[in-house]
């Protein structure tokens, strides 16, 4: 295994304070060094003049929709798409078919990502048996094969004395429950956020309240139990001030936001395009703001996409049939360094940490740092690289995005997983 | 003058204009209707598709009637006799329909959208006969028909629109026409049928039907929607009838010519007392005949045998 040294490249990563133009080493995928003019002989260069190099990213909410959805997405080119993303490692949810509810299909797509060998996957299991909401799931099985997190994403668990068992019996094993929080009995046929646009457009309408009922309540649970409770895609000002009191109050309480929502506001459904059908649904400026504000205040733990490729079919279709979910993981950087970083939202340091330290420590995987000895996974990026959203392109088999033909200036240029290059620009 | 758009998809993006030039037209065809011989040759060679995917009788054989008095070869799929039960995706219906090489297609769809979805897609005009609910603007063409048949005008009017707003095409397309066209509208039902911020699309929320009616000159009525709803909006078909129908007794606070519409179908004895639809004031049976003559227009103006002629 070599040895490779990224000779001057600006180094940011927030977990040591650090953020200079140094040379990085790296030995038996590990980091060796980092230091003014390290000596190159004997090993691979790579010159990394003008660009950045962080801790590799990790996007801890994706859909790789294998098993059973191998049309939408597989493993393989769900690993790809986030590598080319400048993603290192993905969290996979648990919603496949079969569900990711027992350690045979837990080890299944940990073979599968090892095998295709380019962003690395953490599984997260079902909190449910079949994702039913009924019965646990076998959370001690899986966390032993590999899991680092249970969730019932893409449905709630609605049954408070099931949601409350859970929390008790994953603390033993120190993982974070996710939960996506939705209160489906509020808003039946749902399919975007309630409010003027709703009316106008003659859609029915999600409340925010929808979420926001939801996240207090797992709040509340998690006060109860103990447990380490993190909150999915939230997308509400009121769930956020939620957490922030939560988190006051000394709770383990952790969430993540997606970049659409930092983005896109519900007008953007104004034509009816599919492609701005997700949930949560895309909510209003108001809200927007909100969570614009808890990246700089810290309310928000993580940046993570919500990756839920679709098949052009699927999305092709009136607005009430087509499926909920865009992809993610091929934009998410641009746009954060281009609507996020570049107008001065947040620093490059907060970004990177954001996609980098908090969901690592929130899913407690190694990662998010470039501190000598820990893995060589790093993401160079070039801030001043065009890029222009084509969704042919994609790596991703889903094309479902709201984002096509955005000009967006910065993006990853090289993806180095364990001291490897997995995808590279160019 | 034409439509600016190759398609009637809402009211929404119609100019005041555009709506006068629809009704101008419709007036001129309303006499076709009166003669022994209703037919004339102008669409003569054009196809019209009526592609239904919700039950309609009223509308669909309108479009029809409309389509044959003007010549046009006209085809009627409804959803149980289609493919759409084999399975057939809309974006394959459309493809199909597209091979056969319409003029004009007419839509109604029980999502919102699907006719833009339709009309992106497809050469030939598209028209939407309701989209679930979106809009229905042929039906607010023909309720402006009627009213400026009756008022002259459709500037300073006081128009009350009561019953079940939330669930309504008929209403948002109303409330869109008659606030562009400079009559305000004042709204009333149940609060749990009110859709929310529906001020800022221009309608004066009322607390009450009575105020809601008070010295209107037009009361529009709306269809309680059963099939659209999904669990229970209000407590019983009593207390509704009590709260918000149109009573002989609640007309006395309109203007003494007020005038009555209702889209139909109507539920008698649920938002509307029989002897009030069936009396002196009601205008729902002179509805049904004006909407034969805007669906002549609207076929005429967006099949661009206006522009050949003229």
């Amino acid at each position: 295994m070599g040895k490779l040294l990224i000779r001057e490249a600006r180094i940011v990563d927030p977990s040591q304070g650090l953020d200079r133009v140094l040379d990085l080493f790296i030995e038996d995928r590990r980091i060796g060094a980092i230091g003014a003019s390290l000596p190159g002989k004997g090993v691979s260069v790579l010159e990394a003049r003008g660009l950045v190099a962080v801790p590799g990213l990790v996007d801890m909410h994706v859909h790789l929709r294998e098993p059973g959805f191998e049309y939408k997405e597989t493993i393989a080119s769900g690993t790809a798409a986030a590598a080319a993303g400048g993603f290192t490692a993905v969290a996979s949810m648990a919603n496949t078919n079969p569900v990711n509810d027992c350690a045979a299909v837990t080890e299944l797509i940990l073979e599968k990502a090892a095998h295709a060998g380019m962003a690395r996957v953490h599984p997260i299991g079902a909190t449910t048996r079949a994702m039913e909401g009924k019965e646990l799931a076998e959370i001690g099985e899986m966390v032993a094969a590999g899991a680092v997190a249970v969730s019932d994403d893409g449905r709630p668990v609605e049954d408070p004395s099931v949601m409350r068992r859970a929390m008790e019996y994953a603390k033993v094993f120190g993982i974070t429950i996710i939960e996506h929080c939705e209160t489906l009995a509020l808003h039946p046929g749902g399919v975007m956020n309630e409010g003027y646009w709703s009316t106008a457009l003659g859609l029915r309408g999600i409340p925010r309240a929808s979420e926001e009922i939801a996240v207090a309540r797992n709040i509340r649970l998690a006060e109860l139990t103990g447990a380490r409770f993190h909150v999915a895609h939230l997308s509400t000002a009121g769930a956020l001030r939620s957490v922030r009191d939560a988190k006051a109050r000394g709770l383990s309480v952790t969430c993540e936001v997606t970049p659409h929502h930092l983005l896109l506001t519900d007008e953007r459904v104004s034509t009816y395009d599919t492609q701005a059908k997700m949930k949560p649904p895309l909510t209003t400026e108001e809200d927007r703001q909100a969570l614009l504000e808890g990246l700089r205040n810290g309310a928000v733990d993580a940046i993570a996409t919500d990756h839920a490729p679709h098949h052009q079919d699927e999305k092709d279709d009136d607005f009430d049939s087509a499926p909920f979910g865009i992809v993610g993981l091929e934009t998410a950087v641009a746009l954060s360094l281009d609507r996020l970083v570049r107008p001065g939202i947040i620093p490059l340091s907060r970004m990177v940490e954001l996609l980098s330290s908090g969901p690592a420590r929130i899913l407690k995987v190694e990662g998010g740092t470039l501190a000598p000895g820990a893995r060589a996974d790093v993401t160079l990026l070039d801030l001043e690289r065009p890029f222009r959203v084509e969704p042919r392109s994609f790596l991703s088999k889903g094309k479902n995005t709201p984002f096509a033909g955005w000009e967006l200036t910065g993006r990853a240029v090289r993806t180095i997983v364990g001291g490897t290059t997995v995808w590279a620009l160019d | 003058m034409r439509l600016r758009q190759k398609d009637l998809l809402d009211i929404e993006s119609l100019s005041s204009e555009e709506i006068a030039l629809v009704l101008d037209t419709a007036t001129s065809f309303k006499e076709i209707g009166t003669r022994a011989i209703k037919k004339v040759p102008t669409l003569r060679g054009r196809t019209v598709v009526n592609l239904f995917y919700e039950p309609s009788t009223r509308t669909r054989v309108s479009f029809e009637i409309a389509a044959k008095r003007l010549s046009a070869d006209a085809v009627n799929v409804s959803v149980s006799g289609s493919s759409a039960v084999k399975g057939e995706t809309l974006l394959d219906t459309v493809r199909n329909l597209q091979a056969m090489a319409p003029d004009v297609l007419v839509i109604r769809h029980s999502a919102s959208g699907a006719p833009y979805f339709v009309a992106r897609r497809l050469e030939a005009a598209v028209v939407n006969a309701g989209d679930g609910m979106h809009e229905h603007p042929t039906q607010a063409l023909l309720d402006a028909f009627t009213i400026r048949e009756r008022k002259g005008t459709l500037s300073g009017l006081k128009v009350a629109i009561v019953g079940d707003l939330l669930h309504s095409r008929v209403f948002r397309s109303n409330l869109r026409l008659l606030t562009c066209m400079g009559s305000e509208v004042s709204i009333a039902g149940p609060p749990t049928l009110v859709p929310p911020e529906v001020e800022k699309l221009g309608a004066k929320v009322a607390l009450s039907i009575e105020e809601a009616i008070a010295d209107a000159d037009v009361v529009m009525m709306l269809r309680v929607q059963k099939e659209r709803m999904q669990g229970a909006y209000f407590p019983s078909v009593r207390e509704y009838f009590r709260l918000y129908a149109l009573t002989r007794a609640r007309i006395e606070l309109a203007k003494p010519d007020v005038i009555i519409l209702h889209p139909g179908p109507i539920n008698r004895g649920l938002e509307i007392e029989s002897a009030v639809a069936d009396g002196p004031y009601s205008l729902i049976l002179e509805q049904v005949t004006n909407g034969v003559a805007i669906r002549m227009a609207v076929l005429y103006l967006l099949t661009g045998a206006g522009a050949a002629e003229s």
